[in-house]
């Protein structure tokens, strides 16, 4: 019998420690689904963040550097420099990237980085436990902001990709999100797209997912789909903003 | 015989670097060691490698971080406000035991301060300045044949313990041109950095470079494997000069360009019939503690000048261990100290 299904070479065979519902464990297994697919495991990196996959390092089959709070754009940048024919990837949550990473992450982009950055947006800071992160919603409630967001104290949402898509070294940005069977094989496509972007050397590329936290977000996994889909989605549409028709 | 060059002290410290094999710079502009960017800017493409303008210090030292990972000599440089932003980096790249080597061409603070010279850095280099129990090879040079001679044995160092180096000069040296002697081919050590993220290729276990230990046993192991490793380099690559020091009534403790100056002090004290020695720490992290305590018995005192306000007289007051009072001459602000100052307090010294 042939077989249909099976784990990827590029995810250890190890259990993961996130939360039960969390999402940050299907964005793994798209990415290492991408690797085995490109055939890249032997000359990839990844860069792990801080939060909650600081340790993503265990997860992945291939060489990785975790790095600082939100350093990982300029900890690939080093990378890349030093061996132009790997494939780096940063993965990144949203207080990573967004609040104490935003310089690092808009210069990557702006330079045109031959790195591929993985975005993980859930709205919240999820490994200390819940605070505001800057893509947390109006209105919403976090342990910083307990009588919800509101701009007038605590500014507006962050929306990474209408931001980046501004700059003229970002070749491939595209939002998506893990919130059911179609989503989740979009957001295949655009991490594998991201990733061929750069292996056709043509510059900086990022897939944004929206995903889920029902630990900080006080709901359980389905609801966490729901609210997803029902909060963030509208904030945040599903889409691509730049490369969609690039040949790779 | 190499070439004898006449150059600025900044852009030696470039060309050292690459004459050490180092093709990948990252930083960012601040006076008084921007030279050192400009040069790499034009040298780093010529010699096939990467110069990058960082979008900050903090992304600077993080890309070398990066490329240490992958496996290269790299260097970063900057001045006191940009060694400041640099701690974070400076830190986890101890911690995940990367080599690489900083330049800090020291001017004066705290804060914004000013772009003279100054060397009120020094407890930043030799007690950490970032988070956590590490520590730097910290290397002082005095002169411009010995920013390159420093800067390659920086990067050897550097490789053969893993470790961070520190090039520690002031914006005296960085801007001063002196006659400099290349010499036809550096001495690279070549060591086998099979811990490097280069990709597996399929052929080894993936490697892992990271700095978070949060298993409190794991992470006090990692802690002590740190400690025998700085042993290992304060038992074997300390490096200093000694003058003078024999017969002396009061022994100077000086680095960097300062200690140039207490050369001159010398020669004006002898001719007023008092004997006046120096003891000039190279390295100043690990810091020549038998050097003082081997003539620790000689002098009536020891005298610590540098241009601060009291630090590396800390340290010398530790290495000389109470045998002998220590005083200390300063200047801060970027003033220099003048000779007649440092011998009037070699004189009231020795008024007692
Ligand atoms: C310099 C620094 N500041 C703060 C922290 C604490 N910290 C760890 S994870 C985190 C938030 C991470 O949130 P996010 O990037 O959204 O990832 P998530 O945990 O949601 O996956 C913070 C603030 C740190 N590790 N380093
Ligand atoms: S805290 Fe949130 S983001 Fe972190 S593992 Fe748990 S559910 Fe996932």
């Amino acid at each position: 019998m042939p077989k249909v299904f099976e784990r990827p070479h590029a995810l250890k065979d190890v259990s993961m420690h996130y939360c039960p519902g969390c999402t940050h464990g299907i964005v793994h297994r798209l990415i290492a689904e991408v690797i085995d697919e490109l055939q890249i495991e032997g000359k990839t990196v990844g860069i792990s963040p801080v939060g909650c996959t600081y340790n993503n390092y265990e997860y992945f089959n291939c060489d990785m550097v975790q790095a600082a709070h939100g350093r990982a754009p300029a900890v690939g940048t080093g990378v890349k420099r030093a061996n132009p024919d790997n494939v780096v990837f940063t993965y990144q949550g949203d207080g990573d990237l967004a609040a104490i990473g935003t310089a690092e992450i808009v210069h990557a982009a702006a330079r045109g980085e031959k790195i591929t950055t993985i975005f993980v947006n859930n709205a919240i800071y999820g490994m200390t436990s819940g605070q505001m992160a800057p893509t947390t919603l109006l209105n919403q409630v976090t342990m910083t902001t307990p009588f919800g967001r509101n701009s007038e104290s605590h500014g507006f949402p962050i929306k990474v990709c209408e931001m980046l898509s501004t700059l003229e070294g970002v070749v491939y940005l595209e939002r998506v999100a893990v919130n059911d069977i179609k989503n989740i094989k979009n957001a295949k496509q655009a991490i594998k797209k991201a990733f061929q972007i750069q292996l056709a050397n043509k510059g900086f590329s990022l897939v944004e997912i929206l995903s889920t936290c029902p630990t900080n977000w006080g709901l359980n996994p389905i609801e966490s789909l729901k609210w997803l889909q029902d909060n963030m989605m509208p904030h945040y549409p599903l889409g691509n903003f730049k490369g969609k028709d690039l040949e790779v | 015989m190499g070439e004898k060059i006449l150059m600025k002290g900044n852009e030696v410290i470039g060309e050292a670097a690459l004459r050490a094999g180092c093709r990948h710079y990252f930083g960012y502009p601040i006076t008084p060691q921007t030279e050192i960017a400009h040069y790499m800017a034009k040298r780093m493409p010529e010699e096939g490698g990467t110069f990058l303008q960082a979008e900050s210090e903090v992304a600077a030292i993080n890309m070398v971080y990066g490329a240490a990972s992958a496996g290269v000599r790299v260097m970063t440089s900057s001045s006191s406000p940009g060694i400041s932003l640099k701690q974070e980096g400076i830190s986890y790249a101890s911690c995940a035991e990367l080599p690489a080597v900083v330049v800090n061409i020291v001017r004066t603070g705290p804060g914004l301060g000013g772009i003279l010279p100054a060397q009120c850095d020094y407890f930043q280099a030799v007690k950490g300045g970032g988070h956590g129990d590490y520590k730097m090879v910290v290397l002082a040079p005095c002169s411009v044949q010995e920013l390159y001679e420093l800067t390659v044995e920086a990067f050897n160092i550097s490789d053969k313990y893993r470790i961070l180096s520190m090039i520690m000069g002031d914006g005296i040296l960085g801007q001063m041109m002196e006659p400099v002697e290349f010499k036809d081919k550096e001495e690279i050590i070549k060591v086998d950095k099979n811990w490097a993220v280069t990709g597996s290729k399929m052929e080894r276990q993936n490697n892992v470079i990271t700095s978070i230990y949060i298993d409190p046993e794991k992470m006090e192991d990692h802690n002590l494997k740190l400690q025998a490793k700085y042993k290992a380099i304060e038992e074997n690559e300390v490096r200093v000069e000694t003058y003078n020091c024999e017969n002396a009534d009061v022994i100077v403790a000086a680095f960097g360009t300062v200690a140039r100056i207490i050369k001159n002090v010398i020669t004006m004290a002898e001719k007023e019939g008092i004997k006046v020695g120096l003891i000039r720490p190279i390295t100043l992290w690990p810091f020549p503690d038998n050097e003082f305590q081997k003539y620790a018995d000689v002098p009536k005192a020891f005298l610590t000048v540098e241009m601060n306000a009291g630090q590396m007289v800390e340290d010398v007051r530790m290495a000389v261990n109470g045998k002998k009072p220590v005083h200390f001459y300063g200047r801060m602000g970027g003033m220099i100290p003048t000779q007649q100052d440092i011998l009037n307090k070699i004189k009231e010294i020795l008024k007692g």
